[in-house]
């Protein structure tokens, strides 16, 4: 009997096991480089900290030309404004008025910001241009320390804004609400 | 034996040759001064006849690494769109990669985190379908002012092609899936990192990392060396450039998926993981921008997807949507595919309006603009799909109506 179940016990592990035994397994600092995502909860957040009083110089070093001196939009879209729009027949979509999670905000910044050159900012930097941007939409204080621990915790004014896809809604086929 | 002049000829010709060299060039035969009437000689690599000027749309932009260009439907035949005429989007311009150094990186919620070169990945086991992609925002334009004044303008954001690749499904079973692995991250290796956050089961059903795009390797601009596909989803998640794929427990809410790439409602929620297409059609022939060459016989063209499954009919109005009749369907007739419909046609010279309607297999009926906005209003920006129509005027000018 405990023959058997050893033998069931090997069997499943084999189904389970690679069936091609191509690629091969990656070291654990070729992993964490490459792994730059940040979770809604904060998992990902890298060491460090920032105010958004503390960002000023790097935003206007970095950021300013672009977005506007105080993120109001120039060459690019606004990062801040649009409070209460949405339902308006101009609804202005931002991180202020639309946007339901925090930690978007310093994964995309750390992933894809200055546009010409993401990864100027080191993770200080990231934390306080992610600071200001949320203070100058009037979601945090402008001494407020963000780092791994409180920015998951800011809550977006949109955080319940979203919904599932109810599609299809139209025709014969729509569903009823 | 005969003596063979042809031969005697051959062993004079190096005489002749070195004579030749002597001679001054002007001294040709009658015979070799006349135009040869041969044509160009061969060529590694195809290209198109010089007079196919055939091209994508290419806005006018202030940053075009931001952006798109867009298929000239109009001038294409057929379901396959050719890989040079194939819409782009991106986010952050078309990086150069060498295929040699490009890896793809599989890792988070699994047994056995794993990385493939390109070359490993080519000898798994190879699949090739045939799929359209269509961005979400394609006839964005089309919420605020219907009109769009050609079939470029109003829907080229939509292309089709046969891809080949690996199955998702394969690799994920080679690093072994762990049961709490409910969502997948794809990444590409654009200057941006775009990602999308994924359902695991669309993941294991139907999607494949493609290498291969109409037979040869994905153009730069479609992901060279590796795209995800994602058949029936919007573009935005068959993420090009694919390096990393991370599962997870949760989506991750990237900007794409927040900011981006969500629909927002009148009353100001906004639909999230809004992937599936939904059923369009569009009529390429005659189209905005042509003009008619005379009343008599025409052959009403076009084509038509859905992201949920098979088009099962095409019917197509010639009188401003009053009367309808089934257009028919150009086999194959694949998922999640283009499908090309055609409906011969008597134009009488006056002015009409025609217009076209897919249904496809789960009897989803395309909507009119109307329809759309009742459900949805007028700012939600992607996944529009309203009835396009156009408005033949008797000078025989089609404009987009
Ligand atoms: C060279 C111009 C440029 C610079 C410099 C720049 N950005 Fe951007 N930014 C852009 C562009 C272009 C986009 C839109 C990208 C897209 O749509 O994919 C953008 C988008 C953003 C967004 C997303 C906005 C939204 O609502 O979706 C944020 C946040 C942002 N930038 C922050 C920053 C920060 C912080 C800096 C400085 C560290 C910065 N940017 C520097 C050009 C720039």
């Amino acid at each position: 009997m405990r023959r058997l179940s050893l033998i069931l016990c090997s069997i499943a592990l084999l189904a389970q096991g690679p069936k091609y035994k191509l690629g091969h397994a990656p070291s654990d600092a070729d992993v964490s480089k490459t792994d730059i995502f940040i979770a809604p909860d904060g998992k990902g957040l890298p060491p460090g900290k920032g105010t958004a009083f503390d960002a000023k110089e790097t935003y206007s070093r970095r950021c300013a030309r672009c977005h506007g001196t105080q993120g109001q939009g120039d060459q690019e879209g606004p990062l801040v404004g649009g409070k209460d729009s949405l339902k308006s027949a101009k609804p202005l979509k931002t991180v202020g008025s639309f946007w339901p999670h925090s930690t978007t905000l310093y994964d995309y910044i750390r992933r894809a910001m200055p546009f010409d050159n993401p990864g100027l900012l080191d993770a200080n930097q990231t934390y306080a241009v992610t600071a200001l941007i949320l203070h100058w939409n009037g979601i945090i204080g402008e001494k407020d320390v963000i780092d791994a621990t409180t920015l998951p915790k800011v809550k977006m004014p949109n955080r319940d804004g979203f919904v599932k896809d109810e599609r299809p809604d139209t025709g014969a086929k729509a569903k009823k609400k | 034996m005969k003596p063979n002049p042809r031969r005697r000829f051959l062993q004079l010709a190096p005489i002749a040759a070195l004579a030749g060299c002597a001679a001054k060039p002007d001294e040709k035969t009658e015979d070799e001064k006349l135009p040869s009437m041969v044509g160009a000689p061969i060529r590694a690599y195809g290209e198109r006849s010089p007079h196919d000027k055939t091209k994508r749309l290419v806005p006018d932009l202030k940053r075009p690494q931001l952006g798109s260009t867009r298929t000239p439907l109009a001038d294409t035949e057929g379901i396959i769109t050719p890989a040079g005429l194939h819409f782009e989007r991106h986010h952050a311009g078309v990086p150069d990669i060498d295929p040699a150094k490009h890896s793809l990186l599989i890792h988070g919620l699994v047994d056995r985190p794993l990385v493939f070169s390109m070359a490993e990945l080519k000898r798994l086991p190879s699949e090739s379908r045939i799929h359209f992609i269509e961005c979400s925002g394609n006839s964005g334009g089309e919420w605020k002012a219907p009109g769009g004044p050609d079939a470029a303008r109003s829907c080229g954001l939509a292309s089709c092609s046969e891809w080949t690749g690996v199955s998702l499904k394969v690799l994920l079973d080679e690093a072994g899936l762990k049961k709490e692995g409910k969502w997948l991250l794809a990444e590409g290796a654009d200057a941006c990192k775009m990602f999308r956050s994924l359902p695991i089961e669309k993941c294991l059903a139907d999607c494949f990392v493609a290498y291969a795009q109409n037979g040869e390797a994905l153009r730069p601009e479609q992901g060279f060396p590796l795209r995800l596909m994602v058949p029936g989803y919007e573009g935005n998640v068959c993420v090009k450039w694919l390096r990393q794929i991370k599962v997870v427990d949760v989506p991750y809410q990237s900007r794409e998926e927040t900011s981006h790439y969500t629909d927002l409602l009148p009353d100001g929620t906004a639909r999230q993981f809004s992937f599936v297409v939904d059923a369009k059609s569009i009529i390429t022939s005659p189209s905005g921008g042509q003009k008619m060459n005379g009343a008599g016989f025409h052959e009403i063209r076009g084509l038509a997807w859905s992201g949920r499954g098979r088009i099962d009919r095409v019917d197509v109005s010639t009188d401003g949507g009053k009367t309808w009749a089934k257009a028919t369907l150009q086999e194959p007739r694949l998922s999640m595919a283009f499908t090309r419909f055609r409906m011969p046609w008597q134009w009488d010279g006056q002015p009409v309006e025609i217009m076209s309607r897919a249904v496809d297999e789960s009897g989803y009926v395309q909507p009119t603009r109307e329809e759309l906005v009742a459900a949805r209003g007028v700012n939600s920006q992607y996944h529009y799909n309203g009835i396009k129509s156009w408005k033949i005027e008797s000078d025989g000018s089609v404009k987009g109506a």
